[in-house]
């Protein structure tokens, strides 16, 4: 069942070409590794699937979805109908590589707050729900504490159960793991795979090419704003078909 | 070296070191001084006085302060995110407002814009010019857009200093721009704020003499008046220098509690 589908994603910043009509259908259950170079546009084509940038061209579905668009005056695109957007984001959970927890609210109250204040959930079965994932996450005891007190791995894990607790169609992941010191990023994958594995739907940008490998099942390279090879992953990382893959691969060895 | 239970000894002998007994004891041996040396029978004629006057002064803190601060949202706000018609403007508000002297608005709001009001029949005429008569109004206006200038200037900051990726979350999250306003944006801006708006509160406090300029009676003017009428010249001023002190302890206190509130790691008890 299609979950999200992005079709020939276009956006320029000023002159500046970053995605040239950039494709990707996730169906349920799919989880979607897109890799390339820095600058290769990764973040930027998905914050124009919850469109956090204006998309300048192109064509996204959630779960049957279409945004619909006008133009927003500035050569891009913006959604026509902002209480359809935001029924779709509040759907589409993202984790960002920088946490970016509320910081004057506690653990607790950042994971209730979409669910209180966007989907309307009863504050009560909210802080119920909220307690259950971030037991899950391995943070029930810091459920009352800041996001400042908490070290980076423990903040992207709270991240993470914020994004759990839109009951999202599909999760954006963009580098969740790339802020981290090297000795806290276990943890935060721990969590990630476990999402993978009971089926949630996940698009993730990430740098951590085995991961990538062990977790999604499909794998986007991007370069120069175009999708320059795709496929499983055993086919991408085992047997590049475009020469600039082999490289952009060589250089984790 | 130090176990924990010597920590009661070593906080009991810190508060008897040199750093916080001499301020104590000037102040007991003054206090001293002044009770005994001093003449404080006036104040058995001036209490009233000086409480109305105390009483303006009080009012004039909180509701200027107040005031001036639901005007300096929206005037930082604008700054920071349009539209241009009405950043421009904003900022014209506060580079004015700061740029000159608080005696001089307060002169051209009461002397001249209160000189100006009788010539208009309609003015006079209405139901408000009883009001617009009396001194008072033109202080309270005058020192609410001082505050809200200033103010204005610390939002302007505090606005723009909440990192760009909360708020991105707040969208990705679905809220409107209202609800992540109500939600993310103020609430953060107002933390950040708050150090600031302390020390801004205390010197409006400070400022509040100047409407005895324009008649207004505030807890200055009455000393002002004790002075020239009993030629005593410390005793009321070292009263009100107390009194003022007392306050800008009060406001210092209840902008720790405000400013406190978000630190508290155990606010949400609840659960
Ligand atoms: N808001 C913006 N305004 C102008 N240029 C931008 C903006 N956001 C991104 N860019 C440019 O678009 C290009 C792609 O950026 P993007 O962040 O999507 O790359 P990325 O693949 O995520 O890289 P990284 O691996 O470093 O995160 C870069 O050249 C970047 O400078
Ligand atoms: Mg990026």
């Amino acid at each position: 069942m299609e979950m999200l589908h992005a079709d020939g994603i276009r956006k320029t910043f000023g002159n500046l070409e970053v995605l040239r009509g950039v494709s990707l259908t996730a169906n349920k259950g799919d989880v979607i590794s897109l890799i390339g170079g820095s600058g290769s546009g990764k973040s930027t084509f998905l914050r124009c699937l919850n469109c956090l940038e204006h998309p300048t061209g192109g064509e996204i579905r959630v779960d049957g979805d279409a945004i619909a668009f006008r133009p927003d005056g500035h050569g891009n695109m913006e959604p026509a109908s902002k209480t359809q957007m935001r029924r779709i984001r509040a759907r589409l959970a993202m984790v960002f590589q920088s946490f970016n927890l509320w910081s004057h609210m506690t653990l607790l109250e950042n994971v209730i707050e979409a669910p209180v204040h966007v989907l309307g959930v009863d504050r009560k079965q909210a802080v119920d729900e909220g307690l259950r994932l971030l037991q899950r996450v391995g943070l029930y005891d810091k459920r009352n504490t800041y996001p400042a007190f908490l070290s980076g791995g423990q903040q992207q894990r709270g991240a993470i159960a914020r994004a759990l607790a839109v009951q999202p169609l599909a999760m954006l992941f963009d580098e969740p793991t790339s802020a981290l010191d090297p000795e806290l990023v276990g943890e935060v994958l721990k969590v990630i795979r476990e999402l993978a594995e009971e089926g949630r739907t996940m698009i993730l940008v990430t740098h951590e090419m085995s991961f990538a490998r062990d977790v999604s099942n499909q794998v986007l390279f991007l370069h120069g704003g175009l999708v320059e090879d795709a496929g499983p992953p055993a086919e991408v990382f085992g047997n590049p078909k475009s020469e600039r893959l082999a490289r952009f691969l060589g250089s984790f060895h | 070296m130090s176990s924990p239970l010597e920590a009661p000894a070593r906080a009991r002998r810190r508060w008897l070191d040199a750093g916080t007994l001499t301020p104590v004891i000037a102040a007991l041996l003054f206090g001293a001084y002044a009770a005994l040396q001093m003449r404080w029978d006036w104040l058995g004629n001036y209490y009233p006085l000086l409480l109305r006057g105390l009483g303006m002064t009080v009012l004039l803190v909180i509701v200027t302060s107040s005031l001036g601060m639901l005007l300096a949202i929206p005037i930082g706000l604008v700054q920071v995110v349009g539209p241009k018609w009405l950043a421009l403007p904003a900022r014209a508000f506060c580079t004015v407002i700061r740029g000159t002297p608080l005696l001089l608005q307060l002169w051209l709001l009461y002397y001249g814009l209160g000189s100006l009001f009788p010539q208009f029949p309609w003015i006079r005429d209405s139901a408000l010019w009883p009001i617009l008569r009396q001194a008072w109004p033109y202080a309270f206006v005058g020192l609410t857009l001082s505050y809200a200038a200033y103010e204005g200037e610390v939002f302007r900051g505090a606005f723009k200093g909440v990192p760009k990726g909360q708020l991105d979350a707040a969208r990705a999250y679905g809220m409107s721009g209202l609800l992540t306003f109500r939600r993310i944006w103020l609430p953060q801006a107002f933390k950040r704020a708050m150090p600031t708006l302390a020390g801004e509160t205390i010197l409006q406090l400070k400022a509040t003499p100047l409407v005895a300029t324009i008649t207004v009676i505030d807890v200055y003017s009455v000393a002002a008046q004790v002075r020239q009428q009993t030629y005593l010249t410390y005793e009321p001023l070292l009263l009100i220098s107390a009194i003022y002190i007392l306050m800008a302890v009060a406001i210092t206190k209840v902008f720790a509690r405000l400013s406190g509130q978000g630190q508290d790691n155990t606010a949400f008890r609840k659960s």
